[in-house]
């Protein structure tokens, strides 16, 4: 066999005719790491019609396109076989692709199709001494793990780990088409339709104080206090994932990787431990004030302002005394 | 339809982790361990293909921590069978090799629809159903939150696509699906039916079966983050803290 070529492969994510912005940052980061294992950085752009979006690749030294039907919208059969086709036939150095809903489906199959080892919940890759250095986290953020990755190896990337700025230049970039695999005839599993988000009641993208429940809250029944505050704050109420599968709140309130990413003026994080998913969805807020019964909540590593505390005990008296700067005023 | 759902056991995030003296592996003695949350849900997701348009489901687990517990709940909760694959392998298990394990599993007794978790808290080198599909050359679709039988006899699953789009994409069987939610939270059974279950019924086993070595990463360190050290901690009685946090607001044109 011989030895792997030093490509780094970005696997390029798109929706509805335009790449992921977290690609942008899997770019950014790849070029230094291409740069540091003296290899090209390579981003592979599977889909159906695709080649107008390699302009927006030109952070890459090559864009590697196959065009084909089957890959026009994401099926992990589809994308993750097309992409071990061609990983067979170029034995890439290492392969970054999205820690996203469409990237953890494609990274563990893809690892499994090469028999190579993969990271899950990657914040951090380098090189150190010629080696690949990646830390991945887990248990929501409570812990760090770091590993060494040996080549061939898939990395699904964390939002949010590397600004995007550094993966955006605009270009041509060499686009060297490929034929599609045969095993594309094979690929079995078809989309049928594409849902959009149910318009909900409030756009919470556009309310500039969000009051925001987790876990922490415990039951339904205890929504109408949080829903107090943000009344008072002029605001509306969102929350994690696991109070909307509960179901209650509407989809439409989700905030985080499957939900919406939201930018308000104040977020106010309640009861809410602060995993990668959720912090995707929330980090760029402009004031960021979270309350926890637990001190070492990752929460408290975006807040810009931290209690520890029962909600249940916070949320009466925040009332309180907004209600009497509220009559003040 | 034969349903298979694995069940995989995570350190319980509520409680305090530990890092064992080697720096590289919790410290396990004083672990507790609880059912995957996503796997609940593949769980539930099974029980409502079954009752809506009746099917067989088998849960399967690997021996670790309360795991009989977990299954004797799977059963209380309508599952038909419950399997634990046995003895507990040496040590922890990587999801590679966990992968390898449920493939050699269910090669042994096939499903028409395998159902797991799309993630556990402490997926390192992959994440299970992915990882399994590819073994068992099935089709896969993983961030699911409904699975539904069509005419045709494919399901129909929507999967989450990032900013609240979803894909309804039609999967031929057999098939692994990697469920983040199922359409209704998972239900809840009494302590007294779980005793109960656990007089009248029984786990079946499967022998652990050997796997070659699978590819992982090496791990170098396991540690908590030091805080990042951003926040401005608030503290002192309800009131007071109410009363900072107002002038902050205050302070940051919020309150106006
Ligand atoms: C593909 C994928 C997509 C996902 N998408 C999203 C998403 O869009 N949005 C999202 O939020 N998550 C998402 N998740 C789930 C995510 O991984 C976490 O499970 C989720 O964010 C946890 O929600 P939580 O913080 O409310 O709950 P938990 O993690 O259970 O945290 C509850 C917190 O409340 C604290 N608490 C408990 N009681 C109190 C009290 N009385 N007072 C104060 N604090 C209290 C606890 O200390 C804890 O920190 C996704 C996961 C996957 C795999």
């Amino acid at each position: 066999m011989s030895a792997p070529s030093p490509e780094v492969w970005v696997y390029v994510e798109h929706l509805k005719g335009s790449v992921a912005p977290h690609t942008y940052e899997l770019l950014g980061r790849g070029r230094e790491l291409a740069q540091s294992l003296g290899g090209r950085l390579v981003a592979v752009l599977l889909g159906r019609q695709a080649a107008d979006l390699a302009r927006t690749l030109g952070a890459a030294d090559l864009v590697r396109l196959v065009d084909h039907e089957q890959l026009e919208a994401f099926t992990p059969d589809g994308h993750a076989r097309t992409m071990a086709a061609l990983a067979e036939q170029h034995r890439p150095h290492l392969v970054l692709c999205g820690a996203t809903s469409a990237g953890i489906d494609l990274a563990s199959l893809l690892a499994a199709l090469l028999q190579v080892p993969m990271v899950a919940n990657v914040r951090a890759v380098g090189v150190e001494d010629g080696r690949i250095l990646a830390t991945s986290q887990l248990c929501g953020g409570k812990l760090l793990c770091d590993v060494e990755v040996p080549s061939g190896s898939v990395l699904a990337v964390l939002a949010g780990a590397y600004p995007a700025e550094a993966g955006m230049s605009t270009g041509e970039p060499p686009v060297e088409t490929a034929a599609a695999p045969d095993l594309l005839a094979r690929v079995r599993a078809q989309v049928v339709r594409l849902i959009e988000p149910a318009a909900g009641d409030v756009d919470i993208t556009r309310v500039p104080v969000l009051v925001a429940v987790g876990r922490g809250i415990q039951r339904k029944e205890n929504l109408p206090l949080a829903e107090e505050l943000a009344a008072l704050l002029g605001g509306a109420v969102c929350a994690s994932r696991p109070v909307i599968d509960q179901g209650w709140l509407p989809l439409s309130r989700q905030v985080g990787k499957s939900g919406m990413t939201v930018k308000p003026r104040l977020y106010l994080a309640l009861g809410i431990s602060g995993a990668p998913e959720h912090l995707e969805g929330m980090r760029q807020s402009e004031l960021i004030v979270a309350v926890n019964t637990d001190p070492a909540a990752p929460i408290f590593t975006v807040a810009h302002y931290g209690v520890v505390a029962d909600i249940f005990e916070i949320l009466p008296a925040l009332v309180a005394q907004l209600a009497k700067a509220k009559r003040a005023a | 339809m034969k349903i298979a759902v694995l069940l995989t056991m995570v350190p319980d995030p509520v409680e305090e982790l530990e890092i064992d003296p080697s720096g590289t592996a919790l410290d396990t003695q004083w672990l507790r361990y609880v059912l995957s949350e996503s796997d609940d849900h593949a769980l539930e997701q099974a029980l409502l293909l079954k009752e809506r348009h009746g099917a067989q489901v088998t849960a399967l687990a690997l021996d670790y921590g309360d795991v009989d517990q977990t299954l004797f709940t799977a059963l209380a909760k309508g599952a038909d069978e419950a399997v634990k694959i046995a003895p507990a392998p040496e040590g922890s298990v990587t999801r590679h090799e966990a992968a390898a394990i449920f493939a050699a599993i269910l090669r042994r007794r096939p499903a028409d629809l395998v159902l797991t978790g799309v993630q556990a808290i402490n997926d390192l080198d992959g994440h299970l159903a992915g990882l399994l599909a590819g073994l068992l050359d099935l089709p896969y679709v993983g961030v699911t939150r409904s699975v539904e039988p069509a005419p045709d006899g494919t399901v129909l699953v929507q999967k989450e696509y990032p900013g609240g789009v979803a894909a309804e994409i039609s999967v031929p069987l057999p098939a692994v699906i990697g469920v983040i939610s199922a359409p209704q939270p998972p239900r809840y059974v009494p302590v007294a039916r779980i005793r109960e279950v656990m007089r009248t019924r029984s786990i079946g086993t499967e022998a652990l079966p050997a796997i070659g070595a699978q590819p992982v990463p090496a791990i170098r360190r396991l540690y908590k983050p030091t805080a990042a050290g951003g926040a401005t901690m608030l503290a002192g009685t309800p009131e007071e803290v109410a009363r900072e946090l107002v002038a902050v607001l205050v302070d940051r044109g919020v309150l106006r």
